[in-house]
């Protein structure tokens, strides 16, 4: 289960990776959706998958779900869901204020 | 008592909370923002000479025990920074008066700036890597915020490439902690430093150390990860780019600078090896950027790299004397680098460009500015009697004694580069005849110049003073190159 769940991430990975390296700025967004996608599976998969488990470590208890990455995962979620909400809405004004959403015209030395 | 340790990164979030809601009365954010900065600087600085004086305050939030809950580790080294990081607070509310635009402070500046204070507080103070990454997210969320700031067509373009940079790196942050705590079960920094002792720092440890290298070098600017710096960092207002390059790539380097003198220290030949590499060329590309152009905003933003470079060659040598002088160095970078980012805005809103090239004789008409500059100058570069001396010199002085000859070398001729780029600026700038333009501009500097004379204060007293900080930061450098002072402050009870 847990060589399945670290490829599943690595493609993930590769496609986030391959997105963000395109011009088109809704493509990089969906690329770091895709990447912190694949860091939170990761994260999960580090803990050793065990299904059915309380993640509790009690008297009497010997086998159980590990419940820090579930706290690690969590927090991780609420923050990538937070900074892509950000992007698309700077995405949308980049490309109201600069007529174009193509990365190789955005760039330049002008200041001012 | 151990609940001192959370008020530094409570008051600011606080503040910032309360701000939000007030927006509409600017006098009164204005009111509130002045009072809680001094409040939070008083705050702190008691707090710091509290941790100086009795030893390191643990706060285990919710009581739980030391490895599983989460701890806030108010030591000298993190609460020297804090008190540096609020000073900076104090100047920039101070500065953010007199030269921000009524539309940007009521698009929600000051709350923005508080957050920002909040999670570069947390940054220093946590004792947990995961926490780490959670305080990064909050000072670079604040962050994303202040850099768009106004929305002008520069703004975005830059601003769009400093987040995703900021963001991938992020993801790379997450990845590696679990990687870590695949591997060693925890990601309490004092657990963390225990148990990589234990098991030796083995080749899969050294590759994780690698990587989180690669994460803090990409948020602390070294080479080859600082591309995206200076021009994200000059296209938002002065004082926004002045909070940026005084704090947000130190956080970076304050991470790279605790995780590698308390966490991987066991290869020492491979990872500050590393560290002294990148160190050698990010001090040699910074300043050749520096040199490169006539912008005065870019010239001081280039200036933030080769200061890191300093810094990160102290890591890298990792002796007392080194340790102690990075640190020392980060104290006065920080402070100097705030207060170059006011004397140029300053210098922008007077001539009504940026551009070296059509500027000249400025001092004719504001000495004072051209003065202060000219410390300004003196102290980036290094020259005693100011701060940045005492760091170089102790930082140079370790890299020599450890047989480092070559980059100590490349840090002296540097070092003489880094003046000629800011006198640079003094020269065309300052001397010559006065451009006739500026008479139709006109602008009032006079609030812009205090807070850098304020700043200016600290660089001065950081150097003439040395003998009140100086104990204080050798004995931080030699707790440093032992981890298990660290360690045990933690984890005693």
């Amino acid at each position: 289960m847990e060589i399945i769940m670290s490829v599943l991430a690595g493609i993930l990975f590769t496609a986030g990776v391959y997105m963000i390296l395109q011009k088109q700025i809704l493509k990089i967004i969906i690329g770091t959706a895709l990447l912190s996608h694949g860091a939170h599976l990761f994260i999960i998969t580090m803990g050793k998958l065990n299904r059915g488990k309380p993640p509790i470590l009690s008297e009497g208890v010997t086998s159980y779900a590990d419940p820090l990455p579930q706290a690690l995962i969590l927090t991780s979620i609420v923050i990538s869901f937070g900074v892509t909400s950000f992007l698309l809405v700077l995405a949308y004004r980049t490309y109201q204020t600069n007529g174009t959403d193509n990365m190789e015209k955005l760039r330049g030395n002008d200041h001012e | 008592m151990s609940n001192l340790a959370i008020l530094p990164i409570l008051l600011p979030l606080l503040t910032g909370i309360i701000l939000v809601f007030l927006n509409k009365r600017l006098p009164l954010v204005r009111l509130i923002t002045r009072i809680m900065v001094l409040v939070n600087l008083a705050v702190v600085s008691i707090i710091a000479f509290n941790v100086i004086q009795n030893g390191t305050i643990v706060l285990k939030a919710g009581d739980w025990t030391v490895p599983y809950g989460i701890v806030l580790v108010a030591d000298p080294l993190a609460m020297l920074l804090v008190v540096t990081a609020n000073i900076i607070s104090v100047a920039c509310a101070f500065y953010a008066f007199k030269s921000l635009d009524e539309q940007r402070e009521r698009y929600y500046f000051y709350p923005l700036f508080q957050l920002l204070i909040a999670g570069v507080s947390g940054a220093f103070l946590t004792g947990d890597l995961f926490n780490l990454f959670v305080f990064f997210e909050v000072l670079l969320i604040a962050s994303y915020g202040l850099i768009v700031l106004g929305g002008t067509k520069q703004q975005f373009r830059e601003s769009f490439k400093y987040i995703i940079i900021n963001l991938f790196s992020s993801m790379l942050f997450v990845t590696t902690i679990s990687f870590l705590y695949a591997v060693v079960g925890t990601v309490n920094m004092a657990q963390l430093a225990e148990r990589v002792g234990e098991v030796q720092q083995d080749g899969v440890l050294t590759t994780i150390a690698i990587l989180l290298l690669i994460v803090f070098a990409t948020k602390g600017a070294l080479f080859p990860l600082y591309f995206w710096l200076p021009k994200s960092y000059t296209v938002p207002p002065t004082v926004i780019s002045a909070l940026f390059g005084a704090l947000l790539t130190k956080v970076g380097v304050y991470s790279i600078l605790r995780v590698f003198s308390l966490i991987f220290v066991y290869n020492l030949s491979v990872t500050h090896q590393v560290l002294l590499t990148m160190a050698g060329f990010t001090l040699e590309f910074g300043v050749i950027g520096a040199l490169s152009t006539n912008n005065v905003q870019l010239i001081i933003a280039y200036n933030i790299i080769p200061a890191v470079g300093y810094m990160i060659l102290g890591v890298g040598v990792f002796s007392a004397t080194a340790l102690a002088g990075t640190v020392y160095y980060l104290l006065h970078d920080m402070i100097i680098k705030a207060a170059l980012f006011f004397l140029v805005g300053a210098m922008v809103a007077y001539a009504g460009t940026s551009d070296l090239r059509k500027m000249g004789g400025i001092i004719k008409n504001q000495p004072l500015l051209g003065w202060l500059f000219f410390i300004g100058a003196l102290a980036l570069a290094g020259l005693p009697p100011f701060s940045g001396f005492i760091g170089k010199l102790l930082i140079l002085r370790g890299a020599f004694e450890e047989g480092h000859y070559v980059l100590g070398v490349i840090g002296l001729v540097t070092s003489l580069l880094i003046l000629l780029s800011v006198i640079r600026i003094f020269i065309n700038g300052f001397w010559g005849e006065p451009k006739s333009e500026y008479v139709q501009s006109g602008n009032s500097i006079n609030g812009k110049i205090l807070p850098a004379a304020f700043l200016l204060v600290f660089t001065v007293f950081l150097g003439l003073g040395a003998e009140f900080i100086y104990p204080t930061v050798q004995t931080i450098a030699d707790q440093m190159i032992d981890p298990a002072n660290y360690i045990d402050s933690v984890m005693k009870e």
